[in-house]
């Protein structure tokens, strides 16, 4: 039996029903990290012993009837900046290479309260910094439908690992669309919450404001299972909220009749490969034969997304990374003359290029005399940009856009021209600027056969609408397993 | 010379909060464990650990602000302050720059010329840092966040004082108002109010404000008044000699009596202050914020004046009990009880302050209850103790927090007022001394004393001496 083509909730039945077990399900997610982990490194560190005996645990609690929920004995793996007590946990970094946590984040305590069996850790750009999964300092993730292929990033590890079948899902982490990009070109369905939906605590941080823990899977109804999993009102979270019961299996139907769908037409101009846009209108037209109502919109203030981006969650990185110093944890240089040499050497060899820029760019726009040029302006541009998608939520329930310009690029190609690297965010990061919720559904491939998402976005706390027209969407498909998978 | 100048100063006043956890964590803020007991994942800024605000921290401050005549901002916000230091385990504090707590309050202090009103600029929140500990065998230093975390208001002054007399004025009326509220105790030698001096002189009559100069580690209020008139004779100096004050933060150095440079405006730290996206604005509703205000304890000038109405107390002893609200607390409360004011009033002054003097204690160490120190006075004014056995007494109630009846009752104390008894021993008395008999006859009036002396001796200081005498005169 193939279980890890399995989806997270087929398997979780099949293992209650003890047709299978928790024992069995990991140790078949460890036979395939040993035979195709070498090639993709979608995990820094994988934890078999721990695993292997949570899982039997976790089948005794089953038969006791002690656990029955759906994911009871899923074997899931964990992107490498939340926390998990006792397993060491990197951010992609040399900085964090051997720092072991105290503690473990809370949305992955809610997974092991559900009986998930965590395999391991997810590969990521370094502290999320990244659209490539190449910045990290354990080197770069390869995409599973092309190893000449990135696999998108931050959470590329993960998104590959959940294609690559290497997991039955995984958790990632979003920005600026770490979640959303990397399901796009790993042909996987991400989702990002509404932000407050599920604790930061134990995620390490990159941009506070922004960040938020979502679900990678195989399918909608994984996602949403997942999601039902891990939200929660933390009291260790302030930003945390304190939502209605979500009605998540509800959601999972195939009706979008009378679904209002608007597509920014700023997001299907210049830029967007023509491929990537066939494959979104395609999605589109199947939504609307449906019976959703379609229409082309003008959201605005699309360019400066990027821009206010940048600023804010590079202000905000800088400080969050401040704590990186070699003096309580992490990486502290070899030789040293007095405290700041040591803070200084410490850092420019504990961080790679890409976190040090952004962490130069954040103290920049940070400092006395630019804060009101940069930050404040940035600030407004963000409210700005709510507000227009505030107005656009009167008139739709869903927004469709693409996840990314173009399929995956080719290895080594996006680092040499970071600006380039940022603007390829231009779909995703809207979202995270407002806190809205979004999910990236496969909906096709471009001319080289690599997959391409379609992504949904809804207004704050209104998951079951994008989950809706993402599960209906799916239900117009087949799954498409990727050759590594088949491996 | 000093005459042609006068100065001005501001203050910086940080207040460590009496509240029991952490600003945000829940960790205790207890002083004196061993170093890193009181530590989670949150005061030692481990990965992905988040701040979450402690409410008591805010009621404090707004209580301080109330008290102060501040308006509250009632939706206030945190902001972090960037800088790199060891003690620091974030490497920024979070502190209020953008929407502190409570602004445009003010301190009426009393100076020779009258009532002068100190402004208040702003008090705001913030969070105290660990303690580095240098090792100098071992030549490496250690970090103890304990203190981490700790809660810490900063009260800013308008730079509205010109002496060390009105400084410590405003201190001494700052910590009263914040001792009254039960926010902190406000001991600057143990750190928990700490005091930064802003001063800068100006040629009398000029408008214009000179360079300041910001004083730091002033750990008493005669250090900050010596600290405040070296630092002006030097400014004064300066600017004698032709020379210019520079803008720089300096500590001073109370064993030396003088102040060395720390740090030049020119490596002034940028502090890249933004808000604090970790936590949420705070929101004061009205409902709290007159719930915090309900609560206010009366302060000391509202009770000043109170006593003259209700207790026929002097002046002078109603501003001794009421400098600590440990003593108006135990004034009001027994005073109540055995309606006898002015007996508290002089239990209080009296005993009570020599008691804390020579035992080197503070009025809010106090520990008996109010209904043992009336008992006491009940006792005493029914004439079942005298005063000297009172005051044995006083001291076991002061110490121990004795029931005095319990005591009296338990170790026998009580006057003798048996007649018969009395009668017996001056007898023995004046059988036993016939000299100082004859003595007294021809007019030594100190005779008497030595029996009475001799008399309360045999009785083992219970008798009442105004009995002894009256009876020895009788017998004479």
């Amino acid at each position: 039996m193939e279980l890890m083509s399995l989806t997270a909730l087929e398997l979780g039945r099949k293992i209650r029903s003890g047709e299978t077990s928790a024992v069995e399900a990991a140790k078949e997610a460890f036979s395939r990290i040993r035979r195709l982990d070498d090639t993709f490194h979608c995990y820094v560190t994988v934890d078999e012993e721990g695993a292997l005996r949570k899982a039997e645990e976790t089948d005794r609690r089953i038969r006791s009837g002690e656990l029955t929920g759906p994911l009871a004995g899923v074997p899931a793996a964990i992107k490498d900046n939340l926390c998990t007590k006792g397993i060491r946990t990197t951010c992609g970094s040399r900085m964090l290479e051997h720092f072991v946590p105290t503690y473990t984040a809370e949305a992955v305590v809610n997974l092991e309260k559900a009986g998930v069996t965590v395999l391991g850790k997810t590969n990521m750009d370094e502290f999320a910094m990244g659209s490539t999964s190449e910045t990290s300092y354990f080197g770069p993730v390869k995409n599973p439908w092309n190893q000449e292929h990135v696999p998108g990033g931050s959470s590329g590890g993960s998104c590959a690992a959940v294609a690559a079948e290497e997991c039955s899902f995984a958790l990632g982490s979003d920005t600026g669309g770490s979640i959303r990009q990397p399901s796009s070109f790993c042909g996987v369905t991400g989702l990002k919450p509404t932000y407050g939906t599920v604790s930061r605590y134990g995620l390490i941080a990159y941009g506070s404001s922004l960040d938020q823990i979502g679900p990678v899977a195989k399918d909608v109804s994984d996602c949403a299972a997942v999601l039902a999993a891990i939200s929660s009102r933390d009291p260790k979270d302030s930003t945390s909220v304190k939502r209605p019961p979500m009605d998540l299996s509800a959601a999972l139907k195939e009706d979008v009749k009378g679904l209002r769908l608007g597509i920014p037409r700023d997001y299907l101009g210049e830029g967007l490969d023509d491929d990537v846009r066939a494959c979104i209108l395609g999605a589109a037209k199947a939504l609307e034969e449906q019976g959703a109502v379609l229409e082309e919109f003008d959201l605005s203030l699309v360019e400066y997304a990027i821009p206010a981006y940048y600023i804010i969650a590079s202000a905000e990185a800088s400080s969050n990374l401040a704590r990186f110093d070699g003096v309580k944890y992490g990486y502290r240089t070899k030789e040293y003359d007095g405290l700041h040499s040591m803070y200084k050497r410490s850092r420019s060899e504990g961080f790679g290029p890409e976190v040090k820029r952004r962490i130069m760019l954040g103290s920049f726009v940070l400092s006395s005399g630019y804060y009101d040029a940069y930050y404040l302006k940035a600030l407004k541009t963000r409210a700005l940009i709510r507000r227009a998608f505030g107005r656009a939520f009167e008139r739709y329930d869903v927004i469709l856009a693409p996840a990314a310009p173009t399929a995956a690029p080719r290895l080594g190609e996006s680092l040499q021209d970071p600006i380039r690297m940022y603007l390829g965010d231009i779909y995703t990061i809207a979202v995270n600027l407002a806190g809205l919720p979004g999910i990236t559904v496969p909906c096709g491939a471009d001319r080289q056969g690599l997959p391409v998402g379609i992504q949904m976005i809804g207004d704050c706390f209104q998951e079951e609408k994008i989950l809706r027209a993402a599960y209906t969407l799916e239900q117009t498909r087949t799954y498409v397993r990727c050759p590594a998978a088949q491996e | 010379m000093n005459r042609q100048y006068e100065t001005v100063i501001g203050l910086e006043v940080h207040v460590e909060l009496a509240t029991e956890t952490k600003i945000f964590c829940g960790c205790s803020t207890r002083f004196g464990g061993a170093p890193n007991t009181h530590t989670c994942p949150v005061c030692t800024g481990m990965p992905g650990a988040l701040p979450v605000l402690n409410r008591q921290v805010v009621e404090y401050a707004a209580a301080v602000g109330l008290a102060t005549g501040c308006t509250i901002n009632q939706c206030c916000r945190f902001d972090r302050k960037n800088y790199f230091y060891p003690d620091n385990p974030q490497n920024y504090q979070i502190s209020q720059l953008y929407e502190p707590i409570c602004r445009d309050g003010h301190i009426d202090i009393d100076t020779p010329s009258g009532i002068k009103r100190i402004g208040i600029h702003e008090i705001h929140m913030e969070e105290d840092a660990g303690k580095l500990i240098h090792d100098e065998w071992e030549d490496c230093s250690l970090v103890d966040f304990n203190r981490s975390g700790v809660p810490l208001i900063e009260i800013v002054s308008e730079p509205d004082m010109s002496s060390a007399e009105e400084v410590i004025a405003y201190l001494e009326k700052l910590r009263l108002i914040i001792r009254y509220l039960g926010a902190s105790d406000c001991r600057l030698q143990e750190g928990s109010m700490r005091a930064d001096v802003n001063l800068s002189v100006r040629k009398a009559g000029s408008r214009e404000l000179g360079t300041r100069t910001e004083m730091k580690n002033l750990n008493s209020f005669k250090a900050i008044a010596r600290a405040i008139e070296g630092e002006r004779d030097r400014q004064i100096e300066l600017l004698e000699m032709g020379r210019q004050v520079v803008q720089e933060t300096r500590r001073w150095d109370d064993n030396k009596e003088a102040s060395h440079a720390m740090r030049s405006k020119e490596d002034a730290r940028d502090y890249r202050y933004f808000p604090e996206p970790d936590l949420v604005p705070v929101l004061i509703s009205d409902e709290w914020l007159e719930r915090i205000r309900a609560g206010q304890p009366e302060l000391r000038t509202q009770k000043l004046i109170r006593y003259k109405k209700e207790f026929d107390i002097p002046d002078y002893d109603a501003q001794i009990i009421t400098s600590e609200k440990k003593l108006a607390d135990l004034f009001e409360a027994a005073s109540a009880i055995c309606k006898k004011p002015k007996k508290v009033s002089n239990w209080l002054m009296g005993e009570t302050m020599r008691l804390l003097k020579e035992r080197e204690m503070e009025a809010d160490e106090l520990s008996f209850s109010p209904e043992h120190l009336a008992e006491l006075i009940r006792l005493t004014g029914e004439g079942v103790i005298n005063g000297s056995v009172a005051k044995e007494v006083f001291l076991k109630i002061f110490l121990e927090d004795v029931d005095p009846v319990k005591y009296v009752e338990d170790h026998g104390l009580k006057t003798v007022n048996d007649e018969g008894a009395l009668q017996e021993t001056v007898e023995k008395v004046l059988a036993d001394n016939p000299q100082s008999v004859a003595d007294y006859r021809s007019g030594k009036e100190k005779a008497l004393g030595f029996l009475v002396g001799q008399t309360m001796k045999a009785m083992k200081g219970k008798a009442d001496p105004q009995a002894v005498n009256r009876m020895l005169k009788e017998r004479i």
